[in-house]
C-alpha cells in the first residue's frame, strides 16, 4: 500500500500544514497531546476538510482540493477507530458488528464475521448491549465492527488512551494479531512511545501541525526530533530483533538485536519471530569499566555517539552498541565524574526487568 | 349506571375527538420533524424569525389562531381557495378544519420537544456510522431517528393531549357543527350552555379523563421502552 497526505488547515490559532508518505502496513502518527495528529487523521478520513490538501492511497485519488476532489467520507472506505468506542446504543453488539458490512455490500460470508469475533475474543459478547460491556470490550467491538465494514484503511486515533494500563495490555495483543493478520494498512495516532514502538514500521513525527521527521520506528524512534515529541519520562530507544530462545524455567526470552543478545521477560512468540523493544533512556545505566557481580542482565559494550545539552541536571547519551543505538539518561554530574565524551567506551547496563512491557 | 350511558350524539363527538386529535398528531408529525431539524442543526440567516413562526401558536391567544387559519384557509382565504379548487380539499367548517387547528396549536409543543432530543444526540455517533459507510440519508434513518424516538414520541402525545383539548382555534375556524366539527371540549361547552346539561357535561368530561389518563400513561410505556433501547454507552 501507499498513502501520500498533504494538507494545510487553519483551526483558530492553530495551522497544520503537513505532508508524509507511507508504504509501511502500520504507520504511526505520533506527537505529543494537541499537536494536530487527530486533525490530520480526521482529514485523511474526511470528517475535516482541509483549506488546502491532497490524499492518495495506492494511486486512487480520494480527496484533492486543487482539482475539487472530495470523496465523501462514507464513501472512502476508511474504517475508524475512535478513542472513545463510539458503539452504537440502541444496538446490539451483534448488530453493531454487522452495521458496516451491510453498506459494504456484504460480499464477506459468515465465515469472516466468525473469523473476526474470533480473532478479537468477543464471541460471548453478541447478544449484550454496548452500555453493559467494559471499557476493554467495547473498544474491541468497536475494532471489529471497523474490520467488518471492509476497510481499505484503517485510522486508529489513540484508540488505547482512555483505558487503563490492565486494559491497553488486554487490547495490545489483538492489534498485534490485527496488524499480523489481516492485510489492511493502519494509520495509528498515538503519544505513547511504547505502543508506536510495538505496533508500528513508519513513524510520522508530528509537532504543531507539521511533520518534524519520518521515517522507519526504529531510526525514527531513536532520533533526538521524536525523543523530543515524547513523554520526558517515556523516551528511549527502539530495537529491532528477531526471538532466539527461550528460557521457561525462568520465564525469560533472549532476543538477538544485531549483535547484542538481551534477555527480556517470557514472551509468547516462537523463536524466528521478529520484535521490536523499547528501551526507556531512564532505564540504562552506564559503567566505563565492566561491572562484575551484578543481578543486571543485560550489559553491552558500545561507544558514546553524542550526549544532548543539560536539562534540568539531566543529559542523555546515544550509544552505538553492536549495530543498536541505546539511550541512556544520567545526571550530569555522572557525566562529569565519568568523563564522558563522543567516542568513548562504555558498558550499557539494562535490568531485565525493566523491559516489561 | 344509567346517567353514564352515552347518546348517539355524544358517542359521535368523542369519537370525532379522537379521530381528530389523530389526524392533527400524524399529519403534523413529519412537518415536526423536518422543523426541529433545522432548528437545531441549521445555521441560517432568519433562523430566529422561523423559531418565533413555530412558536407562535403557543403565546397567541387561540381565538387569533383561529381567526388567521380563517383567513388564510378559509373558503375565500388564498390558501384555502387554492387547495379546494386544485386539489379538492375544503377545510372550513368541516372535521379537517378541526383536525388542521388542532395541529397547528399543538406544533410547537411537537417540535420543542423533538429539538431537544435532536440536540442531546451525539453527533460523534454519526460521523462514526458515516466511516462504516452509511450516507447521510441512511445515517439519520439508523442513528439518528432510533436516538431521537423518545424525544418524538413524547411529543406526539404532547400534540395529541394538545389537540383533545383544543376549544378556541377550533370554534373560531369551524364552528360547533355537531357530527362534523364538534368535538368533545365543544360539546362539553354546548351543554354547560343549555339548561339541565349538567349531567351530560359530566358525561363527556369524566370521557375525557379517561382518555388523556390513557394516553399518558401510554407515553410513559412507549417512553420507558425507548429509553431501555438508547441507554447512552
Amino acid at each position: 500500500m501507499s498513502l501520500e497526505v498533504e494538507a494545510s488547515h487553519r483551526i483558530g490559532a492553530f495551522t497544520i500544514d503537513a505532508a508524509f508518505t507511507s508504504d509501511g502496513s502500520v504507520t504511526a502518527l505520533f506527537g505529543r497531546s494537541g499537536s494536530g495528529k487527530t486533525s490530520l487523521i480526521n482529514i485523511i478520513a474526511g470528517l475535516l476538510r482541509p483549506d488546502v490538501g491532497r490524499i492518495v492511497l495506492d494511486g486512487d485519488v480520494i480527496a484533492d482540493s486543487r482539482k475539487q476532489i472530495f470523496t465523501p467520507i462514507h464513501r472512502r472506505r476508511f474504517g475508524y477507530v475512535f478513542q472513545e468506542a463510539r458503539l452504537f446504543p440502541h444496538l446490539s453488539v451483534r448488530r453493531n458488528l454487522a452495521y458496516g458490512r451491510w453498506f459494504a455490500g456484504s460480499q464477506k460470508s459468515a465465515s469472516e464475521f466468525g473469523r473476526i469475533v474470533e480473532m478479537l475474543g468477543i464471541g460471548h459478547l453478541l447478544d449484550r448491549r454496548p452500555s453493559t460491556l467494559s471499557g476493554g470490550e467495547r473498544q474491541r467491538v468497536a475494532v471489529g465492527r471497523a474490520l467488518l465494514a471492509s476497510p481499505r484503511l484503517l485510522l486508529m486515533d489513540e484508540p488505547l488512551a482512555a483505558l487503563d494500563e490492565a486494559r491497553k495490555a488486554e487490547i495490545l495483543p489483538y492489534l498485534e494479531r490485527l496488524r499480523d493478520e489481516t492485510r489492511i494498512p493502519i494509520v495509528y495516532v498515538s503519544h505513547s512511545v511504547a505502543e508506536v514502538a510495538r505496533l508500528a514500521e513508519r513513524v510520522i513525527v508530528i509537532e504543531n501541525g507539521r511533520v518534524k521527521a519520518s521515517g522507519d520506528a526504529a531510526v525514527i524512534l531513536s532520533q533526538p526530533a521524536a525523543v523530543h515529541a515524547m513523554d520526558w519520562r517515556e523516551a528511549g530507544a527502539l530495537l529491532e530483533g528477531v526471538v532466539e530462545s527461550h528460557d521457561s524455567a525462568h520465564n525469560l526470552t533472549a532476543v538477538r538485536a544485531g549483535q547484542c543478545l538481551v534477555r527480556v521477560p517470557q514472551l509468547f512468540v516462537p523463536p524466528g519471530h521478529s520484535v521490536r523493544l523499547h528501551i526507556a533512556a531512564r532505564d540504562v545505566m552506564l559503567a566505563t569499566v565492566r561491572p562484575e557481580g551484578i543481578s543486571a542482565l543485560n550489559v553491552f559494550e558500545g561507544t558514546v555517539i553524542d550526549l544532548s545539552p543539560d536539562e534540568k541536571g539531566s543529559i542523555d547519551v546515544r550509544l552505538q552498541c553492536g549495530g543498536n543505538v541505546i539511550l541512556a539518561r544520567i545526571t550530569a554530574l555522572s557525566r562529569d565524574a565519568l568523563q564522558l565524551a563522543p567516542g568513548k567506551s562504555v558498558h550499557a547496563i539494562i535490568k531485565t526487568v525493566a523491559l516489561d512491557h | 349506571m344509567d346517567w353514564m350511558a352515552l347518546s348517539d350524539a355524544e358517542w359521535t363527538a368523542v369519537r370525532l375527538s379522537l379521530r381528530v386529535a389523530t389526524v392533527a398528531m400524524l399529519g403534523s408529525l413529519p412537518l415536526a420533524l423536518l422543523a426541529a431539524m433545522v432548528l437545531a442543526r441549521g445555521r441560517f440567516w432568519g433562523k430566529s424569525i422561523l423559531n418565533g413562526l413555530v412558536h407562535m401558536p403557543l403565546v397567541l391567544p387561540p381565538v387569533v389562531t383561529g381567526f388567521v387559519l380563517l383567513l388564510l384557509f378559509g373558503r375565500r382565504g388564498p390558501i384555502g381557495a387554492f387547495l379546494a379548487e386544485n386539489f379538492g380539499i375544503v377545510f372550513s367548517f368541516r372535521w379537517t378544519g378541526a383536525a388542521l387547528a388542532c395541529a397547528v396549536m399543538g406544533f410547537p409543543l411537537m417540535v420543542r420537544s423533538i429539538r431537544l432530543s435532536i440536540e442531546a444526540v451525539d453527533r460523534k455517533l454519526e460521523d462514526a456510522a458515516a466511516t462504516l459507510g452509511a450516507g447521510p440519508a441512511w445515517v439519520f434513518l439508523t442513528v439518528t431517528l432510533p436516538l431521537i424516538l423518545p424525544g418524538i414520541i413524547a411529543g406526539m402525545i404532547l400534540s395529541f393531549a394538545k389537540a383533545m383539548g383544543e376549544f378556541g382555534a377550533t370554534i373560531t375556524f369551524v364552528s360547533n357543527i355537531p357530527g362534523e366539527t364538534q368535538t368533545l371540549s365543544s360539546a362539553i361547552y354546548t351543554f354547560t350552555q343549555v339548561p339541565g346539561g349538567d349531567a351530560g357535561a359530566l358525561r363527556l368530561a369524566v370521557i375525557s379523563v379517561f382518555i388523556s389518563m390513557g394516553a399518558l400513561m401510554l407515553s410513559e410505556v412507549f417512553a420507558a421502552f425507548a429509553a431501555k433501547r438508547s441507554v447512552a454507552a
